[in-house]
């Protein structure tokens, strides 16, 4: 088993950035180094004006599954923005910002959320991400 | 005799992965050979603490469910 997991968010619905979070809290309970690279609409949820935001769910959600995701978190589930933040807290959690993408929104460095650690290019993030597996979320 | 506890980790109402999260934050504080105790009512708690305990080569010593809550006691390696 590699020390090093390594996922790629591209979607910025709530519902994938909280399996997200949980994959990489999961992984950083184990000692793993995680890499977390943040693309197209992942990165826009990443915003310092909008991480707190509802950022809706996957379409196939539905009605059901809208309810059944808020009855988890009127239970007391932790957000996807807290659940990192423990993450970071815990273990080796490095979060990046995709330099094409910050073009693509027209962002700054200072524009994001403090939990993103940086902005780099696809290679650093290959390099980071060592031999260990790349998930695309 | 009861096994001296060093620490307890109430993650009751936590779902996943938090229970890990905060024994794996609460392992930290305790020195090796001593027992922490954590009670958690999410159902994946047997396996998840089972991985963890052996990924990690922290002891699981004792585990029991209560009423819904999972009890397990680790050794800190």
């Amino acid at each position: 088993m590699s020390d090093t997991i390594s996922f790629v968010l591209f979607s910025g619905t709530d519902d994938r950035l909280q399996a997200a979070a949980v994959m990489s809290a999961g992984a950083a309970a184990l000692g793993k180094k995680v890499n977390i690279f943040l693309q197209y609409w992942a990165l826009d949820a990443f915003r310092r004006d909008r991480i707190d935001l509802d950022h809706g769910l996957s379409p196939e959600a539905g009605e059901a599954g809208r309810a059944a995701v808020d009855a988890l978190r009127a239970a007391g589930q932790a957000s996807w923005k807290e659940t990192l933040s423990q993450a970071k807290e815990l273990g080796d959690v490095d979060i990046q910002a995709c330099s094409l993408s910050m073009d693509l929104l027209h962002l700054e460095e200072s524009d994001l959320d403090p939990l993103v650690d940086g902005v780099e290019g696809v290679t650093a993030f290959y390099i980071s991400a060592e031999d260990g597996e790349i998930v695309f979320i | 005799m009861a096994l001296e506890i060093a620490k307890t980790v109430d993650a009751k109402g936590l779902s996943c992965p938090m229970p890990i999260v905060k024994t794996a934050q609460a392992i930290k504080d305790v020195p090796s050979g001593a027992l922490l105790e954590v009670l958690s009512t999410d159902a994946g708690s047997t396996r998840d603490f089972a991985a963890w305990a052996k990924s990690t080569g922290n002891e699981l010593v004792e585990q029991t469910v209560d009423g819904g809550v999972y009890r397990f006691v680790l050794r800190k390696k």
